[in-house]
């Protein structure tokens, strides 16, 4: 255990910006937290309504109750799980799926590859929220068929970057070495070359999560995903953007934990990929 | 010249490619034009004729042909809840979504370029780090929510536009614009920080390189440097950003538009989606999907002016 921990300290101090992603993953630890105590125990019921309509905060409520006398910390912690499950969700589909065609494009080339990177660049183009949208206009509502359209949606952008990583790697000297010792192309793509493409997937994973968050966030404040009367926190905003001026926690508590997951990802991702030189 | 053309060319075939894709997939989900126009108690005989009359009897492909020379001609069909021209429609929608995409984008560059330069230029000082982290909280903050705490800052506390109080460019030009300027905070905030937080990387990563030093031994001062020589090619890395953003923000911006009840095209993609009226879905994603390669094009021909190094590669 103790060795553990001084291996993992060993990690990240060895990464460019150990500051940002301690304060990142501090504030996703947080967020995690409150998704698993919800899971055993939330306040209220996050669908129980009661006479105690648009309070502000107080000890009963730490973020108020909204129009209908629901708790929003219970909303909160029972919204945030489906996003975050949502966004996981995503992430599997849209970076599977996108690792897969943008490796098998990358390594294969050809007139295949044309075709298929002109689409992908096209969709690449579109906002992920539009795509979903236009994907949920196909399909139908519901909480797993947005995870379905966002996860699509998502996909491009994976397969670029990765198709990219592949044909840099396939020419290096390595994977000649491999191939002239006659490993078939499957086994090259997968266990040759993926482990080379981790360190660019790990920094897109976490972008793209961050974009998934509020991808699927945007789509249930326009009221496409989760039903109501469960929660989510875009809907949340949604429903509290009209009490704002008279109970502004109804609002500001799913807003500000939607901003806190984002920048916990953000800033891990930030402290993972060192871009931001003369910060620390 | 050739490069032009044959770019040209390729954009030609992705549009093609991509309304064929978009007009296949409208066509399966719309289901029968006909029926949902005549309504299900309508006799056989009467559903038939009116196939024939929209060309539903023919083959797809004729079906698709004929709709393209329809498209191109500017004809975009008939709303199924509307009952009128969708190109009419539009029309009064389109302009609203230009304008605000046009104010965000000038927002936008007005915001992050003297950021970005600033930064750079500046690296390491307090202020940077101050902006710095100021860009990756900004970056988090979804345009819903800055959305709402903009028209509470500026409509309830300040007072300068009422939220809601949407101001049509036909009634009062410079009420449309004034209304239009805070939603465009809104959708260039986000994007401001990613640009400035780009430019800044470019130019450290320029100024790291032997031309730099160069310019440097050569008598230059640090603005000199900066903007005579490090600027132009770190602003290629940007360039194909901004050109994205400014697709997005034409593209309409779905959240910004309801949140400040904007009538866009956002606003009737949304609603058209949640009626199914298809003819004016596939338009709007059309324009979209127009617009976005017609960007791309521009953004691609651009690059090559500014770096003519890309052309000697291929």
């Amino acid at each position: 255990m103790k060795d553990l921990v001084a291996r993992m300290r060993a990690r990240i101090k060895q990464l460019p910006h150990p500051n940002l992603f301690c304060a990142g993953a501090l504030i996703t630890a947080a967020i995690v937290l409150m998704v698993v105590v919800g899971l055993f125990y939330m306040p209220y019921g996050p669908t129980v309504m009661s006479p105690d309509r648009m309070q502000g905060i107080s000890l009963q409520h730490l973020m108020g109750t909204d129009k209908m006398g629901r708790d929003v910390l219970s909303r909160v912690m029972y919204g945030s799980r489906i996003t975050l499950l949502v966004a996981l969700g995503t992430m599997i589909i849209g970076a599977g799926t996108g690792v897969l065609v943008g490796a098998i494009t990358g390594y294969y080339g050809g007139i295949a590859d044309e075709i298929v990177m002109r689409v992908m660049d096209v969709l690449f183009a579109f906002p992920n929220v539009l795509l979903a949208l236009i994907f949920v206009s196909l399909f139908g509502s519901g909480t797993f068929k947005v995870m379905w359209a966002l996860g699509i949606s998502f996909i491009p952008s994976f397969a670029r970057v990765v198709r990219s990583e592949y044909i840099r790697c396939k020419h290096l000297d390595y994977i000649k070495n491999a191939r002239l010792q006659g490993v078939g192309n499957l086994r090259v793509i997968f266990v040759h070359i993926l482990p080379n493409v981790s360190g660019v997937l790990l920094s897109n994973l976490l972008i793209g999560f961050n974009n998934a968050v509020l991808a699927e966030a945007a789509l249930s404040f326009l009221g496409i995903g989760s039903q109501p009367p469960f929660a989510s926190l875009g809907q949340m905003i949604a429903e509290a953007q009209a009490i704002f001026f008279r109970v502004p926690s109804a609002v500001l508590g799913p807003g500000f934990v939607v901003v806190l997951i984002v920048l916990g990802f953000s800033l891990m991702g930030e402290g993972i990929r060192g871009t931001s030189e003369g910060l620390e | 010249m050739r490069y032009i053309l044959k770019k040209i060319a390729s954009t030609l075939i992705t549009l093609l490619v991509v309304s064929v894709v978009l007009f296949m997939s409208f066509q399966l989900i719309s289901g029968d034009p006909a029926t949902r126009m005549l309504g299900t108690s309508a006799t056989p005989e009467r559903l038939e004729a009116l196939r024939a009359e929209l060309g539903l009897d023919k083959p797809l492909i004729i079906q698709y042909l004929s709709w393209l020379q329809a498209f191109v001609r500017g004809d975009l069909g008939t709303s199924y809840v509307y009952k009128q021209s969708v190109a009419g429609l539009l029309a009064t929608k389109v302009p609203v979504t230009l304008w605000l995409a046009g104010i965000s984008f000038v927002l936008m560059c007005a915001l992050a370029l003297p950021a970005g330069v600033y930064t750079a230029k500046h690296a390491g000082s307090p202020t940077d780090r101050v902006l710095m982290v100021a860009n990756q909280v900004i970056m988090a903050i979804p345009p819903f929510f800055s959305g709402i705490l903009i028209s509470w800052l500026f409509g309830m506390v300040l007072r300068l536009f009422s939220p809601g109080g949407f101001v049509s460019y036909e009634r009062s030009f410079w009420g449309f614009v004034g209304y239009l300027v805070f939603p465009a905070i809104a959708i260039a905030l986000p994007r401001a920080a990613q640009v400035a937080k780009l430019l800044r990387g470019s130019i450290l990563e320029e100024a790291g390189k032997n031309y730099t030093r160069t310019a440097y031994s050569r008598g230059n001062t640090t603005s000199g440097v900066l903007y005579g020589h490090v600027l132009k090619n770190a602003f290629l890395p940007v360039l194909t950003f901004l050109g994205m953003s400014l697709a997005n923000m034409l593209a309409g911006s779905l959240v910004v538009e309801r949140v400040f009840g904007i009538p866009g095209i956002s606003t009737t993609l949304l609603s058209s989606i949640g009626n199914r009226d298809y003819p004016v879905v596939l338009a709007i994603v059309m324009w979209i999907a127009v617009v976005i390669i017609v960007i791309n094009l521009i953004v691609d021909i651009l690059y090559r002016v500014l770096d003519p190094r890309i052309a000697e590669e291929g």
